[in-house]
């Protein structure tokens, strides 16, 4: 059954609607240190979807009671822009923005080391400035580049993207169409250079072999887009040879 | 028969490398991890974005940024936010508070009946003091017994990044004595990031200073930093 306005056909020759190949990303986008009030903060787009993250902390916790005498509190906060849509959206909580904010919450807590700043907050904030499918990926990039850039101490960058299928194929990286009239629309993130995935949702029906090769598609995919956010650090301090005096 | 071989431990980075979480620095239990890594199994990595420090069989990491986290000994400079009877709270560029007791402030009696201690330091204050003990609970505690420790009135205070004051005082403190002499300014530097500055050309040290901030980790500063203040 096809939804008003769907195309057709998706893929055509191998080739999506935008052009691109099954396993191919959209144009990415990485920048470092672009607001200057920020401990840390970062810019991540996947093509037109492009995610800002701000990070602030570790600072003093309040409210007092929410504490934790042992170790740093993570507080992600998700939004999307009103402008952001064709639609105007509104401003504020909303169910999916909660939802999103806890999985990516989630997500980063695998690997911040909370134990080295006790009574502190560590607030993380993504604002979907313009969305084209993938931008809880696409924020979680940011964050991730944006908690190295404040000096949070962390076991490794998170990765994300998204797989999907669509027209019965496998792909890499949805795009704005693809999410809405595609088939399956999965995000997934990994702890950088390691097998493990930490955030894995799934939308739409898939047998149990496709899963697993989404799953290694999207393995593949986060180790792209892990090199990307490495070489971002290692290009911004290029000039270096240090010159830090103990 | 035993088969089992030693593992030989290796390192892979040079110091003063850039290093990123998770890059891997050595391995096997050769190598022990300082400040800024961690093992995980047999190999050390990194927990933040920094330059890497070596010290005989010990690696650590010099981040390139991070928050001030208070250690016992240090110079400060702090902003004072509030008083209690016989503290006062103090801001010290950290996600921890700090205390200053009225004992490590004052050295004569203070009949609290009758004097209200703001007349020694009031809110928004700025002073110069030395962190006296941090509790394993971060609550920290100021003093105020220490030879350069003073009220800082006048004059104007920026904050830079605090793992970057090292590079702002230089070898033996050849950096901040170029700034000082060039700029006829009273500059203090705590190791919280804070610097005072007082003196006839505050905009050019403010500006000097910003610049070692910004460009921490490229060699050539000095004669950079000679050439900007002996030019305006």
């Amino acid at each position: 059954m096809s939804k008003v306005g769907q195309p057709e056909k998706m893929i055509v020759n191998g080739k999506r609607l935008d052009g691109r190949e099954l396993e191919q990303f959209r144009p990415i986008t990485v920048e470092v240190s672009v607001l200057k009030r920020a401990e840390g903060s970062a810019v991540f787009k996947f093509g037109d979807t492009y995610a800002l993250a701000a990070v602030f902390g570790p600072r003093t916790m309040h409210p007092r009671h929410m504490q934790d005498p042992q170790k740093a509190i993570l507080r992600c906060r998700y939004a999307m822009a009103p402008f952001s849509t064709n639609e105007r959206i509104r401003p504020g909580v909303s169910r999916r923005n909660v939802e999103i904010s806890k999985v990516l919450n989630d997500a980063l807590s695998n690997v911040v080391f909370f134990e080295d700043y006790p009574k502190t907050g560590i607030d993380v904030f993504v604002e979907i400035l313009q969305a084209d499918a993938s931008t809880r990926c696409a924020g979680l990039n940011a964050a991730s580049l944006a908690l190295v850039e404040a000096g949070v101490p962390v076991k490794d960058m998170i990765s994300s993207c998204s797989v999907g299928k669509v027209d019965g194929q496998l792909v890499l990286d949805i795009g704005g169409d693809e999410d809405q009239f595609g088939d399956v629309d999965m995000a997934t993130a990994t702890i950088g250079s390691e097998d493990k995935f930490v955030l894995l949702q799934l939308d739409g029906i898939v047998t149990q072999e496709e899963f697993f090769k989404l799953l290694e598609l999207a393995r593949k995919g986060c180790t792209e887009i892990y090199e990307r956010q490495k070489n971002t650090f290692k290009e911004k301090y290029k000039a270096g040879e240090v010159s830090v005096e103990s | 028969m035993n088969n089992i071989e030693k593992e030989k431990s290796e390192i892979f980075v040079k110091e003063r490398q850039l290093v990123i979480p998770g890059e891997i620095l050595a391995r096997g239990l050769d190598y022990l991890p300082s400040s800024g890594c961690y093992r995980v199994n047999n190999e050390l990595k990194s927990k933040l974005l920094g330059l890497v420090k070596l010290k005989d069989r010990f690696i650590g990491i010099i981040p390139l940024a991070g928050v001030y986290i208070p250690k016992t000994g240090d110079g400060v400079i702090g902003l004072v936010e509030d008083m209690q009877t016989t503290i006062w709270v103090v801001d010290i560029n950290s996600p921890y508070d700090a205390i200053l007791p009225l004992g490590e402030a004052v050295g004569e009696y203070v009949d609290l009946n009758k004097t209200d201690i703001s007349i020694y330091y009031d809110i928004s204050d700025l002073i110069y003091a030395k962190v006296l003990n941090v509790s394993k609970s971060k609550q920290v505690q100021l003093t105020m017994n220490d030879h350069r420790a003073r009220k800082l009135i006048g004059g104007r205070v920026l904050t830079i990044t605090p793992s970057k004051v090292p590079r702002l005082i230089g070898k033996q403190g050849s950096m901040i004595e170029l700034i000082k002499n060039e700029t006829k300014c009273q500059i203090i530097v705590g190791q919280n990031g804070v610097v005072w500055i007082k003196g006839e050309r505050e905009g050019l040290a403010a500006k000097a200073i910003l610049t070692i901030e910004s460009e921490s980790h490229i060699t050539g500063l000095t004669d950079k930093i000679t050439a900007m203040l002996k030019g305006e």
